[in-house]
């Protein structure tokens, strides 16, 4: 099969195609017919999805590259991409009872996520810098609407304000550093910028930081963290879940991908940025979060301190570290998507409670879902056998291999502290007098629970599959 | 040869009861309690049953792991490695044989969610028998610091007033010590490319990687244990605990520290635990002498208990790093009899706390006048509390003791006089609560051990005399393990003392 228009392979895009010409269509179809269609568009979105994933599995397997070199599809692509629309199609089925309210049949939701997430998968195979500001913007413009799409609160709008606002600021610096990298390299690909930045130099670094800051905004790690806690908290909780999910996969991904291929030369350099960064934000995750009275905001701080936990993996900049960044994320967001779908199902008489004190007594009235949520959050704080334990594994012993003591050490420490607010939620589940049992919990969130939950309870049985997949993607990028 | 993995059988078996638990014992009501409790008991009891086949297959001459298991697991150099010996056998024996006593003990004490309740004992049962049977680190880890999750909820749903506090301590202290462990483990991988405990057993550790290793193995195994002064979670936790729990937490969760020193401190890095043992020396010593004086101030019978717990965990240390055949004997089988001795006196506390709801010890006097056969329990197991020969509680503490005296005479002197304290303490104990005129109105009426509480307590005081008198089957068990370890550990400092003078 030969997919050619002006020279250019378009095998490798394939899935990217098949998923715009589909978000377009989907459109069409909500926009003639109307807001009746906001079901069987969000449906039919993750039906789509799905298919891009298949496709994406039945690309050749080999190293594919296209649009002279700035669109490439290796190991690490696939794992990535295929992470990310798990994520994508999780969060549209964990958003089904929030677009079923008579008040918010907005179709455009499901298709906003699309597009964002055709913007995920151009940025994980992103290799060089303009098609990385595409697939970024492209991701964060319909991100920004995602989260004000709660039109009539005053906390969501402002949630996507601020992420906006904020959000166009990192792009300006990134795009800053990106202009400062070409005008000292003289190019945009990452594998001439490795070949031109290999002894380094002041603009170089410079241009480097700022790209980094960028990029770090989008992770959301510390100092760049600001609006996590209110986009999580202001955002519907659906939306919550997408952001904490698949577009933190894509923007870890980039970021792997330009530290290791576009800057192997001066890694020195860039690993004691990331490793600030990464002990910056395991601590202040741990300690942030520890006061936290809302839900979604503790959960904003604990992927704050996720990232850190995972950025580790990156620091050591090396095959191991690289794997440990793949398994930690993957396991991330199983855990995240299981949190969020325990955090959809609290509802009362109706009414969605997002404090942890209305956890009180789960574990009387509602056992097995506090089971479920409870193993999710000692497997958030690293505690074995659950699949968290491994995450943290592999990124903490890439960076002992690395020689990075002092980062493994703080980690660790960290993670000590960081249990504690897990420890507080599961308190007050299991330990606290009971308040009324919570709604019936839906069907979709139901399945979604359940196989994030046992993923995270029985990883440890098999572990094998998804740790070398993990490994063979950190391979293709050395 | 055995055909089928009889060591995998007895660690899973109880995760097995925990699901028939959840299975079969839905709802709330008495019908479904009755049937948690005696799926739970039969669980435990069968595990016992299935270890005792290990006892009978084990071959005590051979010092090597026996009855191993290999599987892949998580990489080809980190996998699913099973295997006992004579070190780790006791200890697997004395978790599974009571568990059973924990099961009875909380028959009628434990009302609320007695589902949970038996789920959680079992899936701990299953992570302590897998904790001394693993031999690979990382899968050790696994089961180590697993125990802690069920152990958490124990604390905190079923204890007392001030659970809470106690479960967060007991948890995040534990966390800490092993967290440092965790990176230790991973950078002897790298040294090794292997986490394989046989292996790396064999495998020279440049002396640099075995102090620090070794310090980060002792943060984890010292809080464990629990070592002055990272002890201070013991107390509370036993407090809070229910009386299960606290027999669980004495008898065998402790023994985990003791059980890794024997294991990777002393065998991995004999160099480090060589230099480090002055300071073992000095904070077993203090922990002996220091936690028997707040011992003697306490006004909680368990709390009491807690602290002897820990100056009987101070010889444990003192032994193991004397490295000597006595001392390294004398703490395996210290660790045995505390387990039995502390796990009962426990099981002691919970009987008349289960009757009068308080374990302040002025709440009790003259309990000889209405409880005899209570007392005479109570008084063997003070007894071996105390170390009095005739009681297993001597036989540890002097072993220990002779070993030490040849490495340390100033340590065996000062651990000596922690002798004569725990007989202060214990003494006044059993004093203020059975002897004495029975005055006080709320014991009037008090009933003597009931025929299950005697069911519990009866076995227990025929082992820990039996062992008293006649502790060779213990002993016996574990020598040719202990003599291989302690060769080891010798060759080793020799070697790098020849060397030292070759220069």
């Amino acid at each position: 099969m030969s997919f050619e228009t002006a020279g250019y392979q378009l095998l490798p895009v394939l899935p990217e195609l098949v998923l715009a010409v589909g978000a377009m269509v989907l459109l069409m179809l909500g926009a003639f017919r109307g807001p009746g269609t906001t079901g069987p568009v969000m449906v039919l979105a993750v039906c789509l999805l799905v298919v891009v994933g298949g496709l994406e599995v039945w690309l050749p397997g080999e190293r594919l590259t296209t649009f002279g070199g700035s669109f490439v599809v290796d190991s690490f692509a696939r794992f990535l991409k295929i992470l990310a629309l798990v994520g994508s199609a999780a969060t549209l089925i964990l958003s089904a009872e929030f677009l079923a309210d008579a008040s918010r049949r907005i179709f455009e939701y499901a298709i906003l996520v699309l597009l964002s997430t055709l913007g995920m998968m151009v940025l994980i195979s992103a290799a060089d810098l303009i098609m990385l500001y595409l697939g970024l913007e492209l991701m964060s413009l319909a991100l920004y609407v995602v989260a004000a799409s709660n039109r009539d609160n005053v906390k969501s709008t402002e949630a996507g304000l601020k992420y906006f606002v904020l959000g166009a600021l990192s792009s300006g610096m990134l795009l800053y550093g990106a202009s400062l990298i070409y005008g000292f390299t003289g190019t945009v690909s990452f594998a001439g910028i490795a070949a031109a930045a290999k002894d380094g130099g002041t603009g170089i670094v410079f241009g480097l930081v700022f790209l980094f800051a960028g990029l770090c905004f989008k992770v959301s790690a510390v100092p760049f963290h600001m609006w996590t806690p209110d986009v999580y908290e202001g955002a519907p909780t659906p939306v919550t879940a997408f952001f904490a999910s698949a577009p933190k996969v894509a923007a870890l991904a980039v970021f792997t991908r330009v530290a290791l291929t576009a800057f192997p030369g001066i890694a020195p350099q860039w690993q004691q940025i990331v490793v600030f960064v990464a002990i910056a934000s395991m601590v202040l995750g741990s300690f942030a979060a520890i006061g936290q009275k809302n839900i979604k905001r503790l959960m904003a701080y604990s992927s704050i301190g996720h990232m850190g936990f995972a950025l580790v993996g990156l620091a050591a900049g090396t095959v191991e570290g690289t794997q440990g960044v793949l398994v930690y994320i993957a396991i991330y967001v199983a855990m995240t998507l299981g949190t969020f779908a325990v955090i959809l199902a609290m509802k009362r008489s109706g009414q969605h409670v997002e404090n942890i004190s209305d956890f009180a007594g789960l574990s009387r009235t509602n056992p097995l879902l506090a089971f479920f949520l409870a193993m999710l959050l000692f497997s958030l704080a690293g505690i074995p056998p659950l699949a968290g334990f491994f995450a943290k594994f592999y990124v903490f012993a890439a960076a002992i291999k690395a020689g990075l003591f002092t980062l493994a050490v703080v980690g660790v420490l960290a993670s000590v502290i960081g249990a504690f607010y897990y420890l507080n939620i599961i308190k007050v589940m299991y330990f606290d007098e009971p308040l009324p049992a919570l709604d019936p919990m839906r069907a979709e969130l139901r399945t979604v629970l359940a196989v994030a939950g046992l993923f995270n309870l029985l990883f440890f049985a098999y572990p094998g599959p998804l740790v070398s997949m993990a490994a063979a993607a950190a391979k293709s990028l050395f | 040869m055995t055909t089928w993995p009889i060591l995998s059988v007895t660690t899973f078996l109880p995760l097995l009861g925990a699901l028939l638990v959840y299975l079969l014992s839905r709802g709330n009501d008495a019908a479904a309690q009755r049937n948690a409790r005696w799926i739970a008991l039969w669980a435990t009891l069968v595990t016992f049953a299935v270890s005792l086949i290990l006892v009978w297959r084990f071959d005590p001459a051979q010092p090597d792991f026996q009855f191993v298991e290999k599987a892949p697991w998580l990489a080809n150099s980190i996998t699913y490695h099973m295997g006992v010996d004579g070190i780790s056998l006791p200890l697997i024996i004395l978790t599974t044989a009571l568990m059973p006593f924990c099961i009875i003990a909380s028959w009628k004490s434990v009302t609320l969610r007695v589902r949970e309740y038996m789920m959680a004992f079992l899936l701990l049962e299953t992570l302590m028998i897998g904790t001394f049977s693993a031999l690979d680190l990382v899968l050790f880890y696994l089961f180590f610091e697993g125990g802690l999750i069920p152990m958490f909820l124990i604390i905190g749903v079923w204890g007392g007033p001030r659970r809470v506090y106690a479960s967060f301590k007991f948890f995040l202290y534990t966390l800490l010590g092993s967290v440092l462990m965790l990176l230790a483990i991973m950078a002897l991988y790298w040294n090794a490319g292997t986490t394989d405990i046989p292996t790396l057993m064999h495998t020279a550790v440049p002396r640099s990687l075995q102090t620090w290793a070794w310090l980060a193995f002792f943060a984890s195994f010292a809080v464990k244990m629990p070592m002055w002064p990272v002890h201070t979670w013991l107390p509370d936790a036993h407090v809070e605990a229910p009386t299960a729990g606290s027999v669980i937490l004495a008898a065998i969760l402790l023994k985990m520290g003791g059980y890794g020193f024997l294991r990777f401190s002393l065998p991995m890095f004999p160099l480090a635990s060589h230099d480090f043992a002055p300071l073992v020396f000095s904070l077993s010593v203090i922990a002996i002498v220091y936690t028997s004086l707040v011992a003697l101030m306490q006004e909680d019978i368990k709390k009491l208990i807690a602290y002897s717990s820990v100056a009987h965990m101070g010889f444990v240390t003192m032994g193991i790093f004397a490295g000597t055949m006595q001392g390294v004997a004398g703490g395996m089988f210290q660790m045995i009899s505390h387990g039995i001795v502390s796990g009962a006196l426990f099981l002691c506390v919970g009987v008349v706390y289960d009757r009068l709801h308080t374990r302040e010890i002025a709440a009790y006097g003259g309990l000889v006048n209405r409880m005899p056969l209570y007392a005479l329990a109570f008084m063997v197991f003070t007894m071996a509390n105390v170390g009095l020969p005739g009681t297993s509680g001597f036989v540890g503490e002097f072993m220990t003791l002779l070993g030490t005296f040849r490495i340390s005479i100033a340590t065996a002197t000062f651990a000596t006089l922690g002798v004569i304290l725990s007989a202060a303490y214990a003494l006044w104990l059993y004093r203020k609560v059975v002897f004495g005129a029975l005055v006080k109105p709320s014991l009037a009426t008090i009933k003597d051990l009931t025929w299950r509480e005697g069911l519990t307590l009866g076995p227990l005081v025929v082992l820990t005399i039996l062992f008293g008198v006649y502790p060779k089957p213990v002993l016996d068990m574990s020598a040719a393990s202990v003599q291989q370890l302690v060769n080891n550990y010798s060759t080793a400092i020799t070697a790098v003392k020849a060397a030292g003078l070759l220069q």
